[in-house]
């Protein structure tokens, strides 16, 4: 087990300059002239869904998540779903649309377009990446790997947020997504990648992994599944929230 | 005065599937919360189970969910284009929570025995009360769908 220096300055502390520059480039954005009013409450959003996944790999909770699954639990839903939902609805491709210049902005859009970015944002893949992402993780000798490497830990974190961001913007964003799909899709891959998170939380309550305890992983299973049913009802209510929006009647004399 | 859209919504199949996802819903919720988590009779895991057990479970938890929010957008959506009718979502809503029951008590219950009501216990007292409660709601749920098969909404002004 690698040495988190407790009430030190761990070598994680360097994760807070790429997480403050983002934060203050988010506040840049919606404070200047060019974001034409842009809401406050989604620059709060963007603050506390970085500060959710950093405290994933920041202390304490990094030290204990080595120690204590139903840490680990706590982290995995910060990093990989309340974080990234977060993150998704404070829609920063938006802003970075209307307030960058012309040409990063043009680059940004052609980004969005590209080919690699239409494979990942097809609902099947993003669930796959982020519902494969935990199997190896719980699953696999990377379990172990990651308990052993702090390296390790934060690649598979990294993973987490950026395969967690992805889901969910495929699922309930409302940055610009072209070729995005429909909605029948998206509810049915919400459903499976639900109903896949939920059969792997049980199976960890029976069969926590290699090195924890049975009370330990039965700690963390209830946490992982009733946390995470708590953002994946969220995610629900997003996409219902949609169709209902999208489906308006036009005429208002429905409304009377 | 301008005549409403309304000619893509079939309003009396949208009143059904609104009510029948609330249904399943419910079904799930209570099944959820009084039994898994209040009474503690049984819980989401009991170890004895089958791997598609686990997996029909698992699906039918996320499936319940997604049920019940869907069903009640739909049902804001009957209610903002004034075709709601009442007793026929009504009688839906019966028949998704009869019907989630009845495969919960047969099929979850005894043919995958995933898990039961309660342990310790005699059965037969239990298992006969929830499906015959789950059948009388299908069968109640049925006669409403029956009696409201050409209704109209309440609120519908086009309709005469």
């Amino acid at each position: 087990m690698h040495d988190h220096q407790a009430g030190g300055f761990g070598v994680e502390l360097l994760f807070l300059i790429p997480a403050a520059a983002a934060v203050a480039a988010y506040w840049a954005g919606t404070l200047s002239a060019r974001s034409r009013q842009w809401p406050l409450h989604r620059a709060v959003l963007f603050t506390f869904g970085t500060a959710a996944v950093l405290a994933a790999v920041l202390d304490p909770l990094a030290t204990r998540s080595h120690e204590d699954f139903a840490a680990l639990g706590i982290a995995h839903l910060l990093a990989g779903m309340l974080g990234p939902l977060m993150l998704v609805l404070s829609r920063p491709i938006s802003l970075a649309l209307r307030t960058l210049d012309v040409v990063p902005a043009r680059r940004l859009s052609g980004v969005l377009r590209s080919r690699p970015l239409r494979v990942l944002t097809f609902p099947v893949t993003a669930a796959v990446l982020n519902i494969g992402g935990m199997v190896l993780m719980f699953r696999t000798g990377l379990f172990t790997a990651m308990q052993e490497s702090a390296p390790v830990h934060w690649l598979v974190t990294f993973h987490l947020v950026a395969a967690g961001y992805l889901y969910t913007a495929v699922l309930v964003g409302r940055d610009p997504m072209p070729h995005r799909a429909g909605f029948r899709l998206r509810a049915a891959v919400l459903i499976l990648s639900a109903a896949a998170h939920n059969i792997l939380a049980k199976t960890l309550y029976a069969d926590p992994p290699p090195g924890v305890l049975p009370a330990d992983g039965q700690a963390g299973a209830l946490v992982l599944y009733y946390g995470g049913g708590v953002v994946e009802i969220v995610i629900i209510f997003l996409l219902c929230r949609q169709w209902y929006s999208s489906t308006r009647p036009r005429s208002t004399y429905a409304y009377a | 005065m301008s005549t409403p859209t309304r000619a893509p919504v079939r309003s009396r199949r949208r009143n059904v599937l609104s009510g029948v996802l609330v249904g399943i819903g419910i079904a799930a919720f209570v099944d959820e919360v009084v039994f898994h988590q209040l009474l503690q009779w049984h819980h989401f895991y009991d170890k004895s189970t089958t791997a598609v057990g686990l997996f029909s479970d698992g699906l039918f938890h996320a499936f319940g969910w997604f049920a019940v929010v869907a069903g009640l957008f739909l049902f804001a959506d009957l209610r903002r284009r004034a075709i709601l009718i009442p007793s026929r979502w009504a009688g839906a809503v019966l028949l998704g929570t009869g019907a989630f029951q009845l495969y919960d008590g047969t099929v979850q219950h005894k043919l995958m025995e995933l898990h039961q009501i309660r342990y310790n216990v005699p059965l037969l007292p239990y298992d006969l009360l929830w499906n015959l409660s789950a059948a009388a709601m299908i069968l109640a749920g049925a006669a409403l769908l029956y009696r409201t098969r050409h209704a109209k909404p309440d609120g519908d002004r086009a309709g005469a």
